[in-house]
């Protein structure tokens, strides 16, 4: 057997997970879709010595639209079961472009939203994806419920704001206004690998054509997801032009992300596709803008 | 004495009951516990594809499952496909026919895979076959001819 003994404790419900990880601390994990937690203690690079398992609590499995047009989505929703939901493709369709590319189909068909947000890979795309459309999270805990801002969720390498005795329970997307405008793009040697390099990328524009709000979010490009402000505030003011692209481009790939590279890209090869993916997503996402706006 | 779990599941379709330690992945169950012995096991952490067998009708790579997880769910596997040797799957036939296969390793978790992708996409194009396998290795056909098996299974099961 790969893994090394733990003892499994199959939750029952959220309040019963939540009863466990108070009674064991630090010894358990908690098993999501397992598909980054297994292969980890199959290395047994992990040893945890006991295993809350979530896939038995229901209500953490759901995606429903609130009447103002927010997304909710359960953190143990299925990644597959977002990639083929409507509601999702009408709400965030810029989550719903990148599911695609998150591993294989058989991964996404355990892997879960909550879970992989909760890891915090630097080169996962959820991450990204939260923060570029302005996701808010919800965790809850013994002193109960709290949301965190995406971009205040992640702190670095597989580390989280989530405290200790919390569980990630829930996603909340906003609905998009008129004007606005997604993209996602990556670039992996095979369909499914972990991305060299990619991008998300949310905009707005307002009735002039000028734009007025842009998130720009890359992925393996430092120790979490790395948000380029200072080229969303060269894009910010300016009608959309390729010179525009250009320069809100190099400023993200030369000064803003911190890629470490690895045995498939070498940092300059990183920032280089950084450039080339930044323009090509902010040119698909200002033409939807203004598609959104006619 | 290391603590077990009872579980009841349903394996190719038969009832199963059996108790398992919770480290016991899936994959090693079905091998060693049921002699399940076609469902391969590679890289032992999602890599090569190897070990895909379906989870409620659903691919999933058993390698990345505790078999305790089993419990109440419906498990099939590549020796779920066919009824005997003489009545293959149309899967099987059209690997077979094209040559899609040369060691065989890899060829159950191809198989495990396209299985529920024709289901869904009964007339692929190349490209979403190719996305459809991008998570099964094979180290000997580069490819080409598990492609052209996909779209002769794709083709044979639409008429």
């Amino acid at each position: 057997m790969k893994p090394p003994p733990f003892k499994y404790i199959p939750a029952e419900s959220l309040e019963h997970a939540l009863e466990q990880m108070a009674e064991h601390g630090d010894a358990a994990k908690l098993l999501a879709g397992g598909q980054s937690l297994i292969p980890a203690m199959n290395f047994r690079v992990l040893q945890p010595s006991v295993l809350i398992d979530l896939n038995r609590v229901d209500s953490l499995e759901y995606i429903e639209s609130e009447d103002d047009g927010t997304l909710l989505l359960g953190a143990m929703t299925r990644q597959r079961d977002l990639e083929k939901s409507e509601a999702v493709e009408q709400v965030s369709p810029l989550l719903h472009e990148a599911m695609p590319h998150i591993a294989h189909p058989q991964i996404r068909t355990r892997g879960t939203l909550g879970g992989s947000l909760a890891h915090a890979d630097p080169a996962a795309e959820l991450p990204v994806i939260v923060i570029a459309g302005g996701a808010r999270l919800r965790a809850t805990g013994p002193d109960g419920d709290r949301w965190i801002e995406a971009k205040e969720f992640f702190e670095g390498m597989f580390s989280t704001s989530l405290r200790p005795e919390e569980v990630l329970v829930e996603v909340a997307f906003p609905p998009n206004s008129p004007g606005s405008g997604w993209s996602f793009e990556e670039t992996s040697r095979r369909r499914g690998d972990y991305a060299m390099m990619g991008i998300a990328v949310q905009v707005e524009l307002d009735a002039d054509g000028v734009c007025k709000q842009a998130r720009l979010v890359y992925l393996n490009a430092g120790d979490g997801p790395i948000e380029a402000e200072q080229a969303a505030s060269i894009l910010r003011g300016e009608a959309p032009s390729t010179e525009v692209f250009a320069s809100a481009a190099i400023e993200a790939a030369e000064k803003e992300i911190d890629p470490l590279g690895n045995i498939h890209a070498t940092v300059d090869f990183q920032r280089h596709l950084a450039r080339v993916l930044t323009v090509r997503a902010l040119e698909k996402a200002f033409a939807r803008a203004r598609a959104q706006l006619t | 004495m290391t603590e077990t779990h009872p579980i009841s599941a349903t394996i190719n379709g038969q009832p199963h009951t059996g108790d398992v330690e919770p480290r016991m992945l899936l994959s090693d169950y079905l091998r060693h516990e049921l002699e399940l012995t076609g469902t391969h096991v590679g890289c032992e952490h999602g890599v090569c594809g190897a070990c895909t067998v379906l989870l409620d009708g659903q691919p999933v790579r058993s390698c990345l499952m505790l078999a305790v997880q089993a419990d109440g769910h419906e498990v099939s596997t590549v020796e779920g496909l066919a009824s005997s040797t003489e009545d293959l799957h149309p899967i099987q036939e059209a690997f077979w026919e094209a040559h899609g296969l040369q060691c065989g390793f890899c060829t159950p978790g191809f198989l495990m895979t396209l299985v529920p992708f024709l289901a869904e996409n009964p007339d692929p194009t190349e490209i979403e076959i190719r996305e459809a396998i991008s998570g099964n290795l094979c180290r000997c056909t580069g490819y080409q001819n598990i492609v052209e098996a996909a779209k002769l299974a794709a083709e044979t099961m639409r008429e």
